[in-house]
């Protein structure tokens, strides 16, 4: 059977080019004309837009990634669009729409890439269901992988940002997504989605990080994405096996500490943070249990990314 | 439509082994017609059937494969929300005559596979209504939401009851009492449907209508209805029922009688035209022979083929031409004017544009 790692696999060797072969006009020309259409591991989205913040968003985070042709497949067809009337004059605002469907209201015209990464994320949690999808970050070393599941303002996205820049392989800021067939976790390494404190934090704790520009009054304050590490775009076809799966807290002030959690209560805390637990019926539960069976679990607080670094070094391999 | 080449994803119904061969272009573009018409299940359960699963490209077969746990899903919830509406009418020793997407789904046949719907349909005696209505509310089910206005509008001028939700699993019901309203034109005996009823040998006390009324169901149901945002969905029903029950003797040649009897030989003609039309369906020539009398004129079928052969197709940009959205209302008006004498009509419609909505924050 054809899995999904080995037909990205296979892209990736056909398609020798990527979105950095472009030159500025040329993405603004194919974002207006056609569609950019870019993989980014199982998916391929194409993208239409003349709003420069798009092709401004694209052409600093997305350059390694692979580049198709206009006569590709794509599993997603999205626009960020000006919608009509009176704000395309005052106040102009940009709206986001999969093939037509509109499933959001629109935002101010500066939110134009968040949106864009916000509409991505949410196409594939949606209607990918050929995966159990947790909104966790996850992140990979030696080929064993960590699931970061957490609700907003846990601290997660600065976790993964500071890991995948000590060592670990990104496979997503977002989306874990598991395999029912083997129980791998299959990557997705888009750009890491920082807000508000967070932005400086990784400023400061990473030398060369890349970072899109802060767009202020998002519904989720001021949000800015950091670039996937060049070489987790590379390895996008490769997948994972779960060993850990880890709660994390940021709480200022608070001492590292890392307990272990029975895997019961783990299961119910992961498949609260699903987004097609229910859609995916016995298959959702056999996977999810399989990767609970896989993996430690634990709750982790932090408040020191250099000790919380430490503790993900010193993770051991389940048995 | 006419004008140009049929929408991709037409081709594929009408043709599934078209998928052994098909550009990537074009699958790409069927792909995003499919999900629009919400026939991304229905198309990969065709192209099983054909063995073709295997040929696809690798990028389009995945993207399929992202629908069929939903499809799976749907089927494993459908058969325990039917367990669950049987053991609550057991009391009333009613069989449970399912219509539509239930009755397919239980009946095991080919126009249940990969089909997605909302809500689960029953036919019941409008002498037994109330009774119904207590036991399903005694496990649950609870008409919410309508004012007095709309229960008056199901319970006097409707063929069902309000739809009724169930309190903790959210799902829904039609209690039909038959098949049309009671304000419309035509109003088919439902005493002679539930009298043809087949037991569905699988499930003990569950029935479908009969072959032939299934079909002339569903045929009324898409052809006398004002929304066609499911009509491909509906239309593909009618395909399928058509090939699978027309290879079993005696189908076609009882369908044109009954439909008469029926008062529904119209909608047997739409539903036979647009079939054929549209997804290439067999049907032998003494059933269109049989069915010429129930043909509109020429000049008004020209019309309804210029409407219906716009509304039909997938709700996507790449099938909409000029004209889309007007055929699409004028079929709106078209299935209200069917429902109810202009009167009543004018009415109901003042009701809900100014009456309704003023009252709707107090009952929201």
């Amino acid at each position: 059977m054809l899995t999904a790692a080995s037909l990205t696999a296979a892209s990736l060797t056909a398609a020798s080019l990527t979105v950095a072969s472009l030159s500025r006009s040329q993405l603004a020309t194919r974002l207006a004309g056609p569609g950019l259409a870019v993989r980014t591991g199982p998916f391929a989205s194409r993208i239409r837009s003349t709003i420069p913040q798009v092709a401004d968003g694209i052409e600093l985070l997305y350059g390694a990634y692979p580049l198709l042709g206009d006569e590709d497949f794509a599993d997603f067809h999205v626009g960020l669009r000006r919608p009509g009337g009176l704000h395309r004059w005052y106040k102009p605002q940009v709206s986001f729409d999969l093939d037509g469907l509109v499933p959001f209201e629109p935002l101010p015209e500066a939110h134009a890439f968040p949106m864009l990464e916000w509409g991505l994320n949410w196409c594939i949690s949606t209607r990918a269901h050929a995966y159990l999808m947790i909104h966790a970050a996850v992140v990979e070393r030696d080929g064993l992988a960590a699931i970061l599941p957490a609700p907003p303002g846990s601290g997660k996205s600065t976790l993964c940002a500071a890991l995948v820049h000590r060592g670990w392989r990104l496979l997503s800021d977002e989306l874990a997504l598991l395999r029912p067939q083997d129980g791998l976790l299959l990557p997705v390494p888009r750009p890491v989605s920082l807000k508000n404190r967070s932005i400086d934090v990784i400023r400061a704790y990473v030398a060369d990080a890349v970072l899109s520009a802060p767009v202020s009054n998002t519904t989720k304050g001021t949000v800015a994405h950091l670039k996937a590490p060049a070489a987790s775009v590379a390895r996008a076809g490769e997948s994972a096996r779960p060993a850990w799966i880890v709660f994390p807290k940021y709480e200022a002030g608070a001492a590292t500490s890392l307990e272990t959690i029975p895997r019961a209560r783990a299961f119910f805390r992961v498949a609260d943070n699903a987004f097609n637990y229910s859609h995916m019926g016995a298959s959702g539960f056999a996977t999810l249990a399989g990767a609970i069976d896989a993996c430690t679990s634990y709750d982790f607080r932090y408040s020191d990314l250099d000790e919380a670094m430490a503790v993900f070094a010193a993770l051991e391999a389940p048995q | 439509m006419s004008a140009s080449a049929p929408p991709v994803l037409l081709r594929l119904l009408r043709d599934p082994g078209l998928a052994a061969a098909l550009p990537m272009a074009d699958w790409d573009l069927a792909l995003r017609q499919a999900t629009s018409a919400n026939l991304s299940p229905a198309l990969l359960a065709l192209i099983e059937e054909c063995g073709l699963l295997e040929a696809l490209p690798a990028a389009p077969r995945a993207h399929l494969e992202w629908v069929r746990a939903l499809a799976a899903r749907h089927r494993q919830a459908v058969r325990f929300e039917v367990e669950c509406i049987a053991a609550a009418l057991r009391p009333t020793g009613l069989p449970v005559l399912l219509l539509k997407g239930a009755a397919y789904a239980m009946a095991g046949l080919r126009a249940g596979e990969g089909r997605l719907f909302a809500d689960i349909d029953i036919l019941v005696p409008k002498a037994r209504l109330d009774e119904v209505e207590s036991a399903l509310m005694l496990h649950g089910w609870i008409a919410g939401g309508h004012d007095a206005y709309d229960q008056r509008y199901y319970r006097e001028w409707m063929h069902e009851l309000p739809p009724m939700q169930h309190v903790r699993r959210r799902t829904s019901i039609d209690v039909h009492h038959a098949i049309l309203p009671e304000t419309a034109p035509v109003r088919p005996d439902p005493a002679k449907l539930r009298a043809a009823a087949l037991p569905i040998e699988a499930a003990p006390g569950l029935a479908t209508l009969a072959p032939c009324d299934m079909v002339l169901h569903s045929a009324v149901h898409l052809f006398f209805d004002g929304e066609f945002d499911k009509g491909l969905r509906d239309l593909l029903d009618l395909h399928r029922l058509f090939g699978e029950f027309g290879a079993r003797p005696a189908f076609w040649d009882t369908l044109p009688a009954r439909a008469h009897e029926l008062q529904l030989a119209r909608p047997l003609f739409y539903a036979l035209r647009y079939s054929r039309r549209l997804l290439g369906t067999d049907v032998p020539a003494a059933v269109l022979d049989a069915l010429a009398p129930a043909r509109p004129n020429r000049r008004l079928l020209a019309l309804m083929d210029g409407l219906f052969e716009r509304a039909l197709l997938p709700m996507h940009a790449s099938c909409d031409d000029a004209l889309t959205g007007s055929a699409r209302f004028a079929l709106y008006l078209r299935g209200n004017w069917l429902r109810m004498p202009p009167l009543l009509l004018a009415r109901h419609l003042f009701h809900k544009a100014f009456i309704s909505k003023k009252n709707a924050p107090e009952t929201a």
